[in-house]
C-alpha cells in the first residue's frame, strides 16, 4: 500500500523534471557542453603564447638564443621590437605575455667568460601564466649557458633530477579534470533539481494539495529524494562512460565501490537542496540559495586549487564539504586503485553529512506543516 | 499643424516617461523586497571576494613531500637540509621509498625525492650524479610544481657546492621581473577577475530570474495590455539591475582594496566605464534568456551555462585562452567577460591604458546591441 503511494509520487516526480521537452534538454545539454569544455578548456598548461624580443646584441650568442626560442614549441608568434618603449607598450597591451631583452655586449661577455645578462620581463597580471612562461624561458637560458666555452667546462659538477610521474605518467591534464568533473556535475544537477522540487510546489500551490493527499511527511520526503538520485546516479554513470570512452581515463579500481559511496554522495547532496528547498518560499530564492552554497563548495574541495595551499584557518571549513570526499574517491578509484579502507574513511564523512542533512529537513518540514 | 505636432510628441515623452518612471519604481520595489535579490547583489559577491582572496590560491604553499636518503653522509645530510629549508616543501625523511609509497596513494604526500645509495660516490667523482623524483600524477599542476620546486632545490644547492669547489660564475644569469605584480599574489589578478564573475551574476542571472518569473506568472502579459511598449518595459526592467549591478561592484572594489590590499593604480572613471560597458551584454542576455524560455528553472540553467560558466572558464580569469583548442577559442570571442577581465585587472594593477580599453568598450557594447536587438524582437513576437 504505501509502496503504491510511493511509487506515484516518484513516478510524478520525475515527470515534474522531464515531462517538459525543454526541460529534459536541459538536463542533457549542458551537463554534455559542460564536460567538453571543461575538460579541453580547463588547462592551467601554457601554449601558444606570443613572445617579444628585443636583441641588441650583433653577435653569434644572441641570434642563438633568439634561434631556441623560436624553435620552442610552447611558444607561437615571436615578434621582434627595435626599442625598450617599443616593448613596454607591447607588455602594457597584453600583445605578449613576455619580453626578452639581450644586451648589447651579451655575445663579447660569453666569448670573454664574462657572465653575460639576459632580461626577462612578465607580465604580473597574468602571473600563473606568466611564472610558467618564465620557466620555460630559464630552461632555454640554461641549456644556451651549458654550451657556452664556460657552460662546458662547469658541466661536470652538474646534479641531474630524474622525474618519473605516478598514476599520470604524461601528466595528462585530462585524467585530473573529468574524474573532478563525475563528482561536482553530481553536486550541480542534484542540488538545483531538489532545490527546486518542493519550492515549485510552494510557488505553484500544489504542495497543500500533496499535504492532504494520504502520503505521510517522511513519504513526502523519501519521493522528492529518489527522484534526484536517480538522475543524479544517470549523469554520474554518462559522465563515467565519457571518462573511459572518450576521454581515455584508466579505470584501475572497482566501479562496485565507487558507485556504493556514490550513493551516500548523492544523499548528502538531495539532503542539502531538500533543505534548501525547505528554507526558501519561491523558486527564485531556492536557486539563488543553492547557488550561494554551490559556488563556496566548488572552490573549497580541493578541485580547482588543492586544500593544502588555502590557509589553516579556513581548511577546518572543507570538512562539511560532502564534494571534498567524493573527489577523493572518484580520483582515487580512477587513477589510483585506492584502498577499500581509504575509500570507507572518506564515505563515512558522508553519511554523516547526509544523515544530518536529511533530518534537518524533515524536522523543518514537520515544523512547517504543523 | 507644426506646433500640434511638437505638442503631441513632447505629450508622448512625458507620457513615456512617467510610464518608464513607475516601470523602474516597481521593479526596485521588487528588488528590495525580495532576500534573494539582496543576498545575489551583496551577500553573494563578498562571499566569492572573500573565496577568491584567501581559499583559492594559486600560489603553491608548503607542499608536503617524502624525502628518501638512501645512505646518511654529510654530503647528502646537506642536501637534505637544503630540501627542508625551502619554503615550497614540507619534508618528511625517511631510508626507504617504501616508506612513502603507500602516502603517495593516500595523497598524504605529493611526491618522493629520492637521493640514491651512489649519489655521494658519483658526486665525487663527477660521475653525473642524479637524483630520483617521483610525483603524484593524478594533480597535474601540483606534479609540476613539485618537479619544478625539486629542480630549483637541487640545481641551487649543485650551484653553491660548486662554487665552494672552484669558482665557476653562472656563464649567463637571468634577470627575470615581473612587472605590475611584482610580488606574484595570485590574489592581486584574482580578485579583480572575480568582480566581473560577480557583475555576470547580477546582471544576467539574477535579471532573467526576475523576468522569467513575470513570464511565468502571466504578469508580463498583464503589463503588455498596458501602454506600455516593448522598448519602455526593457529599460524599466533594466536600469534598476544596472544600478544594482554597479552598486554591488562599487562594494567589491571596495572589498578588494581596503580588506585584501589589492593595489589600484588606474582611475575611477576607467572603472565604471568598463564595467557600465560590460553590464549592457551581460543585461542583453539576461533578457534574452528570460524571453526565450520564459520558466526560472530553465533561465536559472541557460544563465549558468550560457554566462556564469564562460564568465568563469572562457575569459582568461583562470585559464589561458592561448591554450585552448582553436574552437574554443573561437568561442571566446563573443564572451562579453573575455574583453572586462584583462582590462579590469588593468585597472587595478597597471593603471590606465586607455587604448585597450576603447578596444574592450567598443566590443562589449557591439555585443551588447546585438543581444538587444534579440532580445526586443523575442519579446516583441510574444506580443503578435
Amino acid at each position: 500500500m504505501w509502496w503504491t503511494r510511493l511509487k506515484a509520487l516518484i513516478i510524478k516526480e520525475l515527470l515534474a523534471v522531464l515531462r517538459d521537452p525543454k526541460g529534459r534538454a536541459i538536463l542533457i545539454g549542458p551537463p554534455i557542453v559542460q564536460l567538453l569544455v571543461f575538460s579541453y578548456a580547463a588547462t592551467l598548461e601554457v601554449r601558444n603564447v606570443d613572445l617579444l624580443v628585443l636583441n641588441r646584441d650583433g653577435g653569434k650568442w644572441g641570434y642563438e638564443l633568439v634561434q631556441r626560442i623560436q624553435g620552442a614549441p610552447t611558444f607561437r608568434r615571436i615578434t621582434f621590437a627595435q626599442t625598450p618603449a617599443a616593448l613596454h607598450d607591447a607588455i602594457d597591451r597584453q600583445r605578449v605575455i613576455a619580453a626578452v631583452h639581450i644586451g648589447p655586449t651579451f655575445s663579447r661577455d660569453i666569448e670573454a667568460g664574462r657572465p653575460a645578462d639576459v632580461q626577462i620581463i612578465l607580465d604580473g597580471r597574468r602571473s600563473n601564466a606568466s611564472q610558467i612562461v618564465g620557466g620555460y624561458l630559464n630552461q632555454i637560458v640554461a641549456t644556451l649557458a651549458a654550451d657556452t666555452p664556460a657552460g662546458q667546462r662547469a658541466a661536470t659538477a652538474a646534479v641531474s633530477v630524474v622525474a618519473r610521474n605516478w598514476f599520470n605518467p604524461n601528466l595528462i591534464y585530462q585524467w585530473f579534470m573529468v574524474p573532478n568533473l563525475v563528482a561536482s556535475i553530481a553536486l550541480l544537477i542534484g542540488l538545483v533539481v531538489t532545490a527546486l522540487s518542493i519550492a515549485r510546489e510552494r510557488e505553484l500551490g500544489t504542495f497543500d494539495q500533496l499535504m492532504v493527499s494520504p502520503l505521510r511527511t517522511h513519504e513526502i520526503l523519501i519521493g522528492k529524494l529518489a527522484a534526484p538520485m536517480l538522475i543524479g546516479t544517470f549523469h554520474i554513470t554518462i559522465y563515467i562512460l565519457a571518462a573511459i570512452f572518450v576521454f581515455g581515463v584508466p579505470l584501475r579500481g572497482s566501479l562496485v565501490l565507487l558507485y556504493g559511496s556514490a550513493i551516500f554522495y548523492l544523499g548528502s547532496v538531495v539532503g542539502l537542496g531538500l533543505f534548501i528547498s525547505a528554507l526558501s518560499k519561491t523558486q527564485q530564492q531556492a536557486i539563488l540559495g543553492a547557488f550561494l552554497f554551490l559556488v563556496p563548495a566548488m572552490l573549497l574541495s580541493g578541485f580547482a586549487t588543492p586544500i593544502e595551499n588555502m590557509p589553516e584557518w579556513l581548511q577546518p571549513i572543507t570538512l562539511v564539504n560532502p564534494l571534498r570526499y567524493f573527489l577523493v574517491i572518484v580520483k582515487g578509484v580512477f587513477l589510483k586503485d585506492l584502498p577499500l579502507s581509504e575509500i570507507a574513511r572518506n564515505t563515512m564523512p558522508l553519511a554523516l553529512i547526509a544523515l544530518f542533512t536529511l533530518s534537518a529537513a524533515a524536522w523543518l518540514f514537520r515544523r512547517r506543516l504543523e | 499643424m507644426t506646433a500640434t505636432a511638437h505638442g503631441v510628441g513632447k505629450e508622448d515623452w512625458r507620457g513615456s516617461a512617467q510610464r518608464l518612471a513607475t516601470l523602474v519604481r516597481k521593479e526596485s520595489l521588487q528588488i528590495v523586497r525580495d532576500p534573494s535579490s539582496i543576498l545575489i547583489a551583496f551577500v553573494l559577491p563578498a562571499v566569492l571576494l572573500f573565496l577568491f582572496g584567501y581559499g583559492v590560491s594559486l600560489d603553491t604553499a608548503r607542499t608536503r613531500v617524502g624525502l628518501v636518503i638512501e645512505s646518511q653522509r654529510p654530503l647528502t645530510q646537506d642536501l637534505a637540509a637544503s630540501f627542508q629549508a625551502s619554503r615550497y616543501f614540507e619534508v618528511s625523511i625517511g631510508r626507504d621509498r617504501r616508506d612513502f609509497e603507500e602516502a603517495l596513494v593516500l595523497g598524504r604526500v605529493r611526491g618522493l625525492i629520492i637521493v640514491p645509495a651512489t649519489f655521494t660516490s658519483d658526486f665525487a667523482a663527477q660521475k653525473n650524479p642524479s637524483i630520483q623524483v617521483i610525483v603524484d600524477g593524478s594533480d597535474p599542476n601540483t606534479a609540476s610544481f613539485v618537479q619544478n620546486y625539486t629542480q630549483g632545490v637541487v640545481a641551487n644547492w649543485a650551484a653553491l657546492r660548486g662554487a665552494e669547489v672552484a669558482a665557476h660564475p653562472p656563464p649567463i644569469s637571468v634577470e627575470q621581473r615581473f612587472w605590475f605584480n611584482a610580488e606574484l599574489k595570485s590574489r592581486n589578478f584574482l580578485v579583480p577577475g572575480s568582480i566581473a564573475i560577480v557583475m555576470t551574476l547580477v546582471g544576467t542571472l539574477l535579471t532573467s530570474l526576475v523576468v522569467a518569473r513575470e513570464w511565468e506568472r502571466g504578469t508580463m502579459e498583464a503589463i503588455m495590455a498596458t501602454p506600455v511598449t516593448a522598448t519602455e518595459l526593457l529599460a524599466g526592467k533594466i536600469l534598476p539591475y544596472f544600478l544594482l549591478g554597479l552598486t554591488s561592484m562599487t562594494l567589491c572594489v571596495a572589498l578588494a582594496v581596503l580588506l585584501f590590499g589589492v593595489p589600484f593604480r588606474g582611475s575611477l572613471l576607467a572603472l565604471y566605464a568598463l564595467s557600465a560597458s560590460f553590464l549592457v551584454p551581460a543585461l542583453g542576455q539576461g533578457l534574452l534568456i528570460s524571453a526565450a524560455t520564459k520558466n526560472q528553472f530553465l533561465a536559472s540553467q541557460v544563465a549558468l551555462i550560457s554566462a556564469f560558466l564562460p564568465a568563469f572558464l572562457l575569459s582568461g580569469f583562470l585559464f589561458e585562452i592561448s591554450s585552448m583548442p582553436t574552437v574554443i577559442q573561437w568561442v571566446t570571442m563573443i564572451v562579453p567577460a573575455r574583453y572586462l577581465i584583462p582590462s579590469l585587472q588593468t585597472v587595478f594593477l597597471a593603471g590606465d591604458i586607455w587604448p585597450m580599453f576603447l578596444r574592450d568598450i567598443a566590443i562589449m557594447l557591439l555585443i551588447g546591441a546585438v543581444l538587444f536587438l534579440l532580445a526586443a524582437r523575442s519579446t516583441q513576437k510574444r506580443i503578435a
